[in-house]
């Protein structure tokens, strides 16, 4: 629970933005704010085309909004730093370096020798010990992801964005990965913003889940999530935590 | 075994065609068209005497002078319009235009320009191969994705970086198919611009051999010699496609 004193690393204030469409113009997210503190984990819920991605491009600076403001400690997001990474669904690791280089790519101004050490404590973090040679092509999408994840931890930023890191990946791996993102922020600090439409990775990862709503976005409720690690997903309260998130996403679930 | 059967139908293919030509040569009692026979006795004594040599190393190196200058030009230029929009839209009009003339129709101009030495082949080749390289090589930077591109904005990396690491080894598939057309237009040109000024080279072995006494043995053993280093140079081409640098290109 992110206590008053707990300074705000992201404070997102009455941001909106439209996008002009042959139709005409359309209206994706209309005034959200929230804030999120610094060392917290917050997930982003919402239907699917109701803007979760226009609201991380914007939070992580890519992007512009049209009215409100997106500060980050304080300060007015106007570009993309590499003290916020984003972790897309896609992903972005280079195929043309291996995965040292690629983990390397962030380490500006720094000597040789020092990356290399870096890169491959990160590597090692992340378990892609004795693949540090390989290129992308090389390794299978679980792994593709430890790089991805590795080469924005190697940077040290202050903020993970998240978007959809581990959809992309089948059931099992997806759960994995979780586990390992859970295990690494364990030991490295981050905040860490999560857009998902998996509510069971929102309750698994988070301190607090926002629900937003369809378009025009805004939020349409928010949730702590009480429970200490390593939580048990199975149990009475959190799939009581799940319903009520899913009856907010005009779902309703019969498991529980 | 399976690399034998990959070439046996290709062999049977021209030994066919090889067969066929004997056998209508025979049938016709031409005088003038040789059979592959005299092909061959035509080609030993071009060895023999030496001039083969002399014709092919002129041949290619006009070859690699004028596509080497193509390749530096070609490939900052192509980087500079892909990633500068203004110097796209001012340059990509004229280089559109200008490529659909065929080289063969710059040879007066390149005669009146350089007369008949070596310079007037090299600029026809250079002309010929430098516009595909520049268009490979501003579709390669327009088309890198946008996803590598941002993620270079968001580790806030120098104009070096995002050039060294991103932007060149990104374009570098499309620069090398590029160099494989331009190698294969320039082969195509240099042979065109031969048979029309020179005292060597494998166009003006052609050309000449039809004038001094209709020796078309001679021709069609120049023919052959084109094919066989067009596909040596092709060939050459592909080696730099499996570079450990272009290979994620190729994979899956």
């Amino acid at each position: 629970m992110p206590a008053r004193d707990v300074p705000i690393r992201i404070g997102v204030d009455n941001v909106g933005k439209s996008f002009a469409t042959g139709q005409g113009t359309l209206h994706v997210l209309d005034r959200i704010s929230f804030e999120v503190a610094d060392g917290d984990i917050v997930a982003i819920v919402g239907p699917s085309g109701c803007g979760k991605s226009t609201l991380m491009n914007i939070v992580a600076g890519f992007d512009r909004p049209d009215q409100g403001t997106v500060r980050i400690d304080g300060v007015v997001q106007t570009a993309p730093s590499s003290r916020g990474i984003l972790i897309s669904q896609a992903g972005s690791v280079f195929p043309w370096l291996t995965v040292q280089q690629n983990l390397m790519f962030g380490l500006n101004g720094r000597a040789l020798d020092d990356k290399k050490q870096l890169a491959d404590h990160y590597a090692e973090m992340v378990g892609l010990k004795g693949f540090e040679a390989r290129y992308p092509h090389e390794l299978s999408g679980g792994m593709l992801k430890r790089v991805e994840l590795a080469r924005a931890l190697v940077v040290k930023p202050e903020i993970l964005y998240m978007d959809e890191p581990f959809s992309a990946l089948d059931a099992l791996l997806h759960l994995r990965m979780r586990n390992e993102l859970l295990r690494i922020l364990a030991q490295e600090r981050h905040t860490v913003l999560l857009i998902t439409h998996d509510v069971e990775e929102a309750i698994h990862v988070a301190n607090r889940v926002l629900v937003l709503s369809a378009r025009p976005t805004t939020i349409q409720a928010s949730f702590d999530v009480p429970f200490a690690h390593p939580r048990k997903l199975s149990s009475a309260p959190v799939q009581e935590l799940r319903s009520a998130i899913l009856r907010e996403l005009g779902v309703e679930s019969y498991s529980a | 075994m399976s690399g034998l059967n990959r070439v046996l139908p290709a062999i049977a293919v021209i030994a066919v065609i090889i067969g066929v030509w004997w056998l209508v040569v025979i049938a016709t009692h031409s005088v003038v068209f040789p059979t592959p026979l005299q092909v061959v006795t035509g080609t030993l004594e071009l060895i023999r005497d030496g001039t083969l040599w002399q014709h092919i190393g002129a041949s290619l190196f006009r070859v690699g002078t004028g596509f080497g200058l193509a390749v530096l030009v070609a490939v900052p230029l192509g980087l500079w319009m892909g990633w500068v929009n203004g110097a796209y839209v001012t340059l990509n009009p004229l280089f559109q235009m200008l490529r659909p003339i065929s080289p063969i129709a710059w040879i007066p101009i390149a005669i009146l320009w350089f007369g008949v030495g070596d310079v007037s082949p090299i600029f026809l080749i250079f002309i010929s191969s430098v516009f595909p390289m520049v268009v490979q090589t501003v579709t390669g930077v327009h088309t890198i994705e946008k996803r590598y591109l941002r993620a270079a904005a968001n580790f806030g990396v120098s104009r070096a970086t995002l050039f060294r690491q991103v932007v060149i080894p990104a374009v570098l598939p499309q620069i090398i198919i590029g160099m494989r057309i331009g190698l294969g237009v320039a082969w195509l040109v240099v042979v065109a611009a031969e048979m029309i000024a020179l005292r060597s080279g494998l166009g003006y072995l052609i050309i000449d051999s039809r004038n001094a006494g209709n020796r078309y043995d001679l021709v069609v053993a120049g023919m052959i010699i084109i094919g066989l280093i067009g596909l040596l140079l092709d060939g050459l081409m592909r080696l730099l496609e499996g570079l450990k640098v272009v290979r994620w290109r190729y994979a899956r």
